[in-house]
């Protein structure tokens, strides 16, 4: 613990260490917390050096030179196409960030999805009016989501265990649906507004609903009581329980809301494709969460924000895509997005070493000058006192 | 605990007292609710269908265990320090392709070497996430999460289109899972002298004892003195070589091998692990449990056929079983706990 030391010696000459009086002691003391604390970064720079800006400044940086350097990048039918094909993932991205700042997990988002998609398959075939179909199969996305939630916040089950086991249940329920037919036969209206197109931007008429959906999370985690207070969940429950946050109560509508809007993902999955499977979206969980992380998520908990996430999502959606317009294998390119994540995460750990080795290196050249016997005596009642 | 105030109970007591808690430690242990459950389907599709425990039932049942067996093991190594490992489908992918090729390119490589080759590429891939997780100190979802990923990609990059067939593979290779040594399929005794080498290693051994420090409170394991980066770095690397084993043995065991081999199987694997009572966060369970529940999880797929069960019912009932192994932990964890703090209460 060198730290607290150090800007004593450089503030001003010590008396002896045996005439400080308790009084100067505390004086001291404050200016001490004062020169060593102001770590952190205030006001704009804040916002525009943050870990969102960066994601930000690379999904920039990467669309302007994807523009430049690949040959049919900049037109709206790239456009179209991307959005299309990231939809899914920034649907379910979007509740699963909150989820995830709680320091819980939901790997059943995928099979919900599915779950989903099957039961619109079987009930279209059914004969009932689509109207219908869509409110059962959304209906249905929220009853899973609420038992994910009731055996994790009620019961108090570990969350990634219990959605392992409803990712098989969901899925095996998927299969029990449908089995092994498909449904594509659905009304030829509804599936052209789904890949339909806002006049000539190439922007998804449906994109319109996942702003929707992105701007309801965005405000509900930034900008309400109960968004703030899943940070305090996330950092410790404990706390939060004792500040009067209702934690089990969070935890269920999160889970509900993951439930509800993988519906949503699986009802768009099933629209776009006109194909109603079993096995629709599956696999899609870890794709999310490898998103969620790379936009700056802690899987701890605790941190993270809405902004991060979009941009996470996007610049793994279009590094994917532009590698696919250079004739790059799809199935190779998974190595970008796990290199990402791994990238994304241990990159900070290192810059926080490297920060803290500069740190020591400094220190060690302050502290010889410092006597021995003064340094010890004059923090000693500084550490008892700040506690 | 006990001091001179308060007296120890009569010998009688005692005794009284000593008997059911035997039973009562029996009970609780973690591996019964798998063991019960596995005994109890065994019976009951018996009892329907007495094809099922037909020798070549029985080596059927054990050959599709295997590879799962193997994997549960290493994984529970891994959950039992608190960490998790995702890439393990994704490594045993990786090594029954380069399995497969280097019976294709080398005629005449002998079986060992295979089989070291294939250990030492997991050992080099389960010491990859290894050191990303304690060198850089970050979970381990997010880097197992990320190079199952890299993995993959790998095995895809490598493998593009090829595939290889048992064809390519010499016929001793092939015999090792036909072949039986009293109705053990010799795939499967390797899988049990792992299960043992681990299970001996895990209960008696000091690094052993440690993974279970370690999973309990780390902070306290780093303060009694455990190298606790190094020991998560073994399980790591242990888990590493078990996938290796597990993807040669499955390059024996199926008949191609290519891309997409073992894509889909971590989750299986942690499932498996889970319900043979490993708690998913770390300081208690068994290798000898896990493998259980890869076995309970591979023979309810062919005991549901046996009972001419829908199959599309299987993958549901699965999820019903991992969710019921969480429910009877949780009570059970409930229970010891209250018990514990009535017998605290009537020592101080």
């Amino acid at each position: 613990m060198s730290e607290p030391s150090s800007p004593i010696t450089r503030s001003s000459p010590l008396p002896p260490a045996d005439k400080i009086s308790s009084l100067d002691t505390r004086l001291i003391d404050t200016t001490k917390t004062l020169t060593t604390e102001p770590k952190g970064r205030t006001g704009a720079a804040r916002i525009l050096l943050g870990r969102d800006a960066i994601m930000i400044y690379l999904l920039l940086a990467f669309v302007l030179y994807a523009s430049i350097a690949i040959p049919r990048f900049a037109s709206p039918v790239t456009v179209g196409f991307l959005l299309l094909d990231v939809i899914p993932v920034l649907l379910i991205a979007m509740p699963m960030t909150l989820v995830i700042i709680t320091g819980e997990i939901d790997l059943s988002v995928a099979s919900i999805a599915g779950l989903t998609s099957a039961l619109m398959g079987v009930l279209w075939a059914s004969g009932l009016d689509i109207g219908l179909v869509l409110a059962i199969s959304l209906f249905a996305g929220v009853v899973a989501g609420a038992f994910n939630g009731f055996l994790i916040a009620v019961v108090g089950l570990p969350s990634l265990a219990v959605t392992i086991g409803t990712l098989a249940l969901y899925r095996g329920l998927a299969l029990v649906v449908i089995g092994d037919n498909a449904v594509a036969n659905f009304p030829p209206g509804l599936t052209a507004f789904f890949t339909s197109k806002i006049g000539g931007t190439g922007i998804p008429t449906v994109m319109i609903g996942v702003v929707a959906v992105a701007l309801f999370f965005g405000v509900l985690l930034h900008l309400t009581p109960f968004g703030r207070g899943l940070y305090a969940i996330g950092f410790s429950k404990e706390a939060a329980t004792f500040v009067g946050i209702r934690v089990a109560r969070a935890k269920f509508w999160l889970y509900v809301g993951t439930g509800s809007v993988s519906a949503l993902a699986g009802i768009y999955w099933t629209l776009r494709y006109s194909s109603a499977r079993s096995d629709n979206a599956s696999g899609l969980e870890l794709t999310v969460i490898a998103a969620v992380l790379l936009g700056g998520v802690s899987i701890f908990g605790g941190k993270g924000s809405i902004p991060g996430v979009i941009a996470g999502v996007l610049l793994i959606g279009t590094i994917n895509f532009s590698l696919r317009l250079e004739r790059i294998s799809d199935v190779v390119l998974i190595i970008v997005t796990g290199s990402l994540l791994i990238a994304s995460v241990v990159a900070p750990s290192v810059f926080e070493a490297l920060q803290r080795w500069r740190h020591g290196r400094r220190m060690h050249k302050t502290l010889p000058q410092v006597p021995a016997s003064g340094a010890t005596s004059a923090t000693a009642p500084g550490v008892q006192e700040r506690k | 605990m006990t001091t001179a105030p308060t007296r120890p109970p009569g010998k009688a007591e005692r005794i009284a007292s000593a008997a059911p808690s035997r039973l009562g430690a029996f009970l609780r242990l973690r591996e019964l609710p798998v063991t019960v459950a596995l005994i109890a389907l065994v019976i009951i599709t018996t009892v329907v269908n007495p094809l099922f425990l037909s020798p070549q039932g029985v080596k059927d049942l054990l050959l599709n265990a295997t590879i799962v067996i193997i994997l549960a093991v290493g994984q529970a190594l891994v959950i039992i320090t608190r960490n998790v490992d995702l890439s393990v489908g994704s490594i045993l992918g990786l090594v029954a392709f380069g399995t497969g090729t280097l019976f294709a390119t080398v005629p005449g490589i002998p079986i060992v070497v295979v089989f070291l080759a294939g250990m030492l590429l997991g050992a080099l891939l389960g010491a990859i996430n290894g050191l990303l997780v304690t060198v850089a100190k970050v979970p381990a979802l997010v880097i197992t999460l990320g190079t199952l990923y890299i993995y993959r990609g790998l095995n895809n990059a490598w493998a593009g289109g090829t595939q290889y067939f048992a064809g390519d593979r010499p016929d001793a290779f092939g015999s090792l899972s036909v072949d039986t040594v009293l109705g053990f399929p010799l795939i499967t005794l390797i899988a049990v002298v792992v299960v043992v080498i681990v299970a001996v290693y895990l209960a008696g051994t000091r690094p052993g004892r440690d993974l279970y420090a370690i999973g309990s409170d780390p902070d306290a394991a780093k303060l009694f003195g455990i190298p606790v980066s190094r020991r998560v770095f073994l399980a790591f690397l242990t888990n590493g070589v078990l996938a290796g084993l597990a993807g040669v043995l499955y390059a024996s065991r199926f008949n191609s091998v290519g891309a997409t081999t073992g894509s889909g199987l971590e989750l299986a694997v942690v499932a498996a692990a889970v319900v043979g009572g490993v708690a998913i966060f770390g300081g208690s369970g068994s290798v000898v449990g896990a493998a259980m529940g890869a076995l309970l999880l591979t023979t309810i797929t062919s005991a549901l056929t046996a009972l001419r069960v829908d199959k599309f019912w299987q993958e549901a009932i699965v999820g019903v079983l991992i969710l019921s192994a969480i429910i009877i932990d949780r009570i059970a964890s409930v229970r010891s706990a209250r018990k514990l703090r009535i017998s605290e209460a009537r020592n101080v």
